[in-house]
């Protein structure tokens, strides 16, 4: 037995037991508060007991919705999703051509260097009302404010790593013969796509972010435009299991992008930073 | 053929010369030994003769042809680090030199052409002793594995002019010995030039057909960015190594108990 703190590892089964710990006890802790109040008053609508989750559950993702015909639920996941996945990848497919840009093509990097460090400082929710008044309303200015919001960011981190990628590795590509587009296809572009991912994986929470703000604002459907629309009744029995949902599709799509490097990008295993 | 020929080159940045008067040619199929301190311009001498960067002085041929402005492949190079690419496997690293030279847009070569350009790196790979690690990534390979890598990927192109930058630096002595023995097999086989930065004198002597020092002969701090390195000693060991065939000697290598 170690003597010191810093020493004690718990083995495989013990930590698996004490990762679940804090989200029994913080399951465990809500239940005690929302009975204590629902004894108090019966009526009481901010910490709903676990029968009510169940009634939402039914409402929202067995049965129809009586006025539109959707399963609400899954009409508002698909189209938040369409939302953040469009965004996403306009912004991924900009920054990575830009970043590459940016980081390997000197000239490239003179004429836009500045100004993209100039508009990644722009506060992109201070854009919305712009984008909402040029655009419209409809899925265009919430698809841009993403893709404005994420974009200078994940445009500045590649060029940062384009510019890592060693001297040596440029000139020895050109000592055996590659033009520029060859050297962006062969030698660069297969470089930065894991750390690609890797800086997607950072922003998704503010794209996230991006998004339920916009669908809060102006949205007829989307999983941020119910919650604030609930808000209004006070309804946490809804609230509360997408504010759940969001944080699974979250972790889900974490999981993914983690999964997809590892799976197309062998020779780069071991060099994640984020966990 | 090979001839590198080197007149009256300087190197001089804003603030401080690097290197002065560099005059040297190297005769065809040579192999030259740079030696000299750290930080006395070894490195900026190959960057000059690599295109990666301008003498500011004088002027360095090839056979007669001046240096273009930009790295090609008739000058191929291996560094101390960093020389092979981290995302291919060891035969895609030698594949990609033919694919980079000969190959599309995108770098790619395809059908017959590919298969033969795939069937030269394999040869090449074998030929460096690297076969059983073909499907490896370099970081799975040791430093010396690493090297001889580097070593295939420069030579499949066929340079007229091999530059190496302190290529064996980081190796450990046993696996330096075995490298050493290919690099002279390689460069026999060839009618390639060699050019080798070193620190380590031994291997500069052992290897190389010539040796050429740099130093600073001005070192007062007040003269130091006035002045820069220069050639300091110059040693032609063929010739030394005909003069002592030439000359009978008593037999050192029996006398030796
Ligand atoms: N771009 C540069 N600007 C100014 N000085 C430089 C530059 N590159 C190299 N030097 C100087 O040139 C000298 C020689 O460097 P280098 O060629 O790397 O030496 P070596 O390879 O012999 O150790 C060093 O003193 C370094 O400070
Ligand atoms: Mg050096």
């Amino acid at each position: 037995m170690a003597s010191r703190l810093i020493n004690l590892r718990p083995n495989r089964r013990v930590a698996i037991a004490l990762a679940t710990l804090p989200f029994i006890l913080s399951i465990l802790i809500y239940l005690v508060f929302s009975a204590a109040r629902l004894a108090e008053n019966p009526n009481d609508k901010v910490l709903p007991a676990p029968s009510s989750f169940v009634e939402t559950f039914e409402r929202y993702v067995l049965e129809p919705d009586v006025r539109t015909g959707d399963y609400l639920l899954w009409s508002d996941t698909l189209a938040s999703l369409y939302r953040l996945g469009s965004g996403v990848a306009i912004a991924t497919l900009v920054a990575l051509v830009f970043g590459i840009g940016l980081g390997l093509v000197p000239v490239v990097g003179s004429v836009f260097s500045a100004f993209v460090t100039a508009v990644a400082m722009v506060p992109p929710l201070a854009v919305l009302p712009i984008l909402f008044i040029a655009l419209g309303l409809g899925e265009t200015a919430k698809i841009a404010l993403i893709a404005i919001g994420i974009g200078p960011v994940i445009m500045r981190d590649l060029a940062l790593r384009v510019a890592e990628i060693p001297r040596e590795q440029l000139i020895k590509a050109q000592s055996l013969g590659a033009s520029t587009w060859q050297i962006v296809w062969r030698i660069v572009l297969p470089q930065v796509l894991p750390r690609l991912i890797d800086s997607v994986r950072l922003v998704m929470g503010q794209a996230w972010l991006f998004l339920i703000a916009a669908e809060a604002i102006a949205a007829q459907s989307g999983l941020g435009y119910r919650i604030f629309l609930m808000r209004r009744y006070l309804s946490m029995d809804v609230i509360l299991p997408y504010v759940f949902w969001i944080t699974l599709l979250a972790v889900a799509s974490d999981l993914l992008l983690r999964l997809l490097r590892t799976w197309a990008f062998p020779w780069a295993r071991g060099e994640t930073k984020a966990p | 053929m090979s001839n590198v020929v080197v007149d009256n080159v300087w190197k001089e940045y804003e603030t401080q010369v690097v290197l002065e008067r560099i005059s040297f040619e190297t005769g065809e199929h040579a192999f030259v030994a740079i030696v000299g301190p750290s930080g006395c311009g070894k490195s900026t001498f190959l960057r000059l003769l690599m295109s990666e960067e301008r003498a500011s002085r004088g002027t360095i041929t090839i056979d007669g042809e001046a240096l273009p402005p930009e790295p090609t492949p008739e000058r191929g190079i291996v560094f101390q680090r960093y020389s092979v690419f981290p995302h291919l496997t060891a035969l895609q690293n030698v594949l990609v030199g033919l694919e980079l030279r000969d190959g599309n847009f995108f770098g790619r070569l395809f059908g017959r052409r590919r298969r033969q350009a795939r069937a030269a790196a394999a040869e090449m790979l074998d030929h460096v002793g690297l076969k059983d690690a073909s499907s490896k990534y370099p970081a799975q390979l040791s430093g010396g594995m690493q090297q001889r890598l580097a070593l295939a990927q420069a030579l499949i192109t066929k340079p007229k002019v091999l530059l190496l930058d302190e290529p064996f630096g980081a190796l450990d002595p046993g696996t330096r010995k075995d490298i050493h023995a290919l690099l002279l097999r390689l460069w026999r086989e060839t009618q390639m030039t060699v050019l080798m930065v070193t620190h380590d004198l031994p291997e500069a002597f052992t290897l190389a057909t010539r040796v050429i020092a740099f130093d600073r002969l001005r070192n007062r701090p007040e003269e130091k960015a006035a002045y820069g390195a220069t050639i300091t000693f110059d040693v032609d060991l063929e010739a030394e190594r005909r003069w002592q065939t030439m000359v009978p000697q008593a037999p050192v290598a029996e006398a030796a108990p």
